[in-house]
């Protein structure tokens, strides 16, 4: 039980400081937007809703990776990495509590995302949402951990995006196609694999992404 | 300070049992025997005639690339496990070798492709695809290598990275395949049943060239670097 309060502490740490300083969800949404309002303009007036639906899954996942940036922004700049790895904790659970807090940003930026959505395009079915929830839990896990690996580097934001969008192709064709076929259990249960997968990986990776 | 005579020099790397030039020699001769194979023993394939025989070299090396990639993993889970020095500049190389490799994969399925389909990409291609997002993946991995200093946490980076590729592997497949659904409904079939006799032969004689090709490439890196950190330790001692 430990270790989810190391998780809960943490976390807690992290919407504190979003709630405090309001740094990252403004404009995680603000970005959100002006994204729809390019692709309208970049989308002919004769193309589908199903080219509308492509587009939602980039936005989503250039927002998060717009999110992701800042996620290890506080630790690096104060430098509370090196507490965080001395501290008598499991070092997974520095990976799951941003991961959760991540979550929590991305998932807001979403409840005002998709009626926005639907406003300038069109609706979501239910579907879709079940793919955005399990597309953020894969989103989350895999970006914070390469986000924590790019944090260490000299190129830093620069890094992110590299490493973080061959990992996410496999997300975004599970959300693409749940959102634009018939029978989308397939494409959900890819995500569900996905996410399950890699969260393993990560959990069990991450003590030495942030010790020598 | 005492200078280090030569002999308290860590001698980095390992002893092989197989001399490098012995390998040289078996590269060479598998890849002639895979070449004469290809080009004056096996017979045209019916449907697609002397273009075909790319499929000899184009399968093998992204068999051998596949192998690099699992290898780079490998020794990069010998990394993290057992703390072995030599493992990280080992897998190291032996992504360097994969990503070559599946540079040769993309190139010579698109001229298959434009021989055969009149295009030099098809996104229907589900062995193209793939190559293209692990190019993309392992090219993130040199941006990773070369942006962090040398040492013990570049190693665990790089190792760590290099893992999440043969986990990349697999469930790329899967997308690309759950992909074709909404984005290319056909599937091209590439050859039909008769496969057999000398082309089979030609097959496994190219797959063990390709094999001891890259291994032969793998080694060769590997003393080059070594010889490299060797010389620069040398240097330092002595500055």
């Amino acid at each position: 039980m430990n270790y989810f309060a190391d998780v809960r502490a943490l976390a807690r740490k992290d919407l504190l400081l979003e709630l405090r300083a309001r740094d990252t969800l403004p404009a995680m949404l603000l970005f959100v937007v002006a994204v729809f309002v390019v692709f309208h303009f970049s989308l002919p007036a004769s193309s589908s809703d199903l080219a509308a639906n492509g587009l939602l899954w980039v936005a989503i996942v250039f927002t998060a990776l717009l999110g992701l940036g800042r996620a290890f922004v506080p630790e690096r700049e104060q430098r509370v990495f090196d507490g965080l790895v001395l501290a008598p904790s499991d070092r997974s659970a520095i990976w799951l509590a941003k991961s959760v807090a991540t979550f929590v940003f991305l998932a807001l930026a979403e409840v005002l995302a998709l009626p926005v959505f639907a406003l300038f395009f069109h609706g979501v079915d239910g579907s879709t949402v079940a793919a955005i929830v399990l597309a953020d839990v894969g989103i989350c896990a895999v970006g914070t951990f390469v986000g924590a690996m790019a944090v260490v580097t000299r190129a830093r934001e620069l890094l992110l995006p590299l490493l973080f969008l061959p990992l996410a192709i496999p997300i975004l064709i599970g959300g693409v196609g749940a959102s634009v076929v018939d029978a989308p259990r397939r494409y959900l249960a890819f995500l569900g694999l996905y996410d399950a997968l890699f969260a393993l990986v990560c959990w069990a990776a991450f003590e030495y992404v942030v010790t020598e | 300070m005492p200078r280090p005579g030569p002999a308290t020099i860590a001698a980095v790397g390992r002893r092989y049992r197989i001399p490098l030039p012995a390998l040289a020699g078996v590269s060479l001769a598998l890849v002639t025997g895979a070449l004469v194979l290809v080009f004056f023993v096996v017979p045209n394939d019916l449907n697609q005639g002397f273009s075909q025989r790319i499929f000899y070299f184009h399968v093998s090396i992204a068999f051998t690339a596949y192998a690099c990639f699992a290898a780079g993993a490998w020794k990069a889970l010998v990394h993290l496990w057992k703390r072995d020095p030599n493992a990280d500049l080992e897998s190291y190389v032996a992504i360097h070798q994969g990503v070559i490799f599946g540079v040769l994969v993309l190139v010579t399925g698109s001229i298959w492709a434009k021989i055969s389909w009149g295009h030099w990409w098809l996104w229907s291609e589900n062995q193209l695809v793939l190559f293209l997002v692990l190019f993309l993946f392992y090219a993130a991995y040199f941006m990773l290598r070369f942006s962090v200093d040398p040492g013990p946490q570049r190693a665990n980076l790089c190792a760590v990275y290099a893992l999440f590729g043969v986990v990349l592997i697999p469930v790329s497949f899967l997308a690309i395949r759950l992909a074709q659904k909404f984005i290319h409904p056909v599937v091209f079939t590439r050859h039909g049943a008769n496969f057999g006799g000398w082309m089979l032969v030609a097959y496994f004689v190219s797959q063990a060239a390709l094999l001891s090709l890259a291994y032969t490439l793998y080694r060769l890196e590997l003393s080059g670097k070594r010889l490299d950190a060797r010389l620069r330790e040398l240097r330092r001692a002595y500055a």
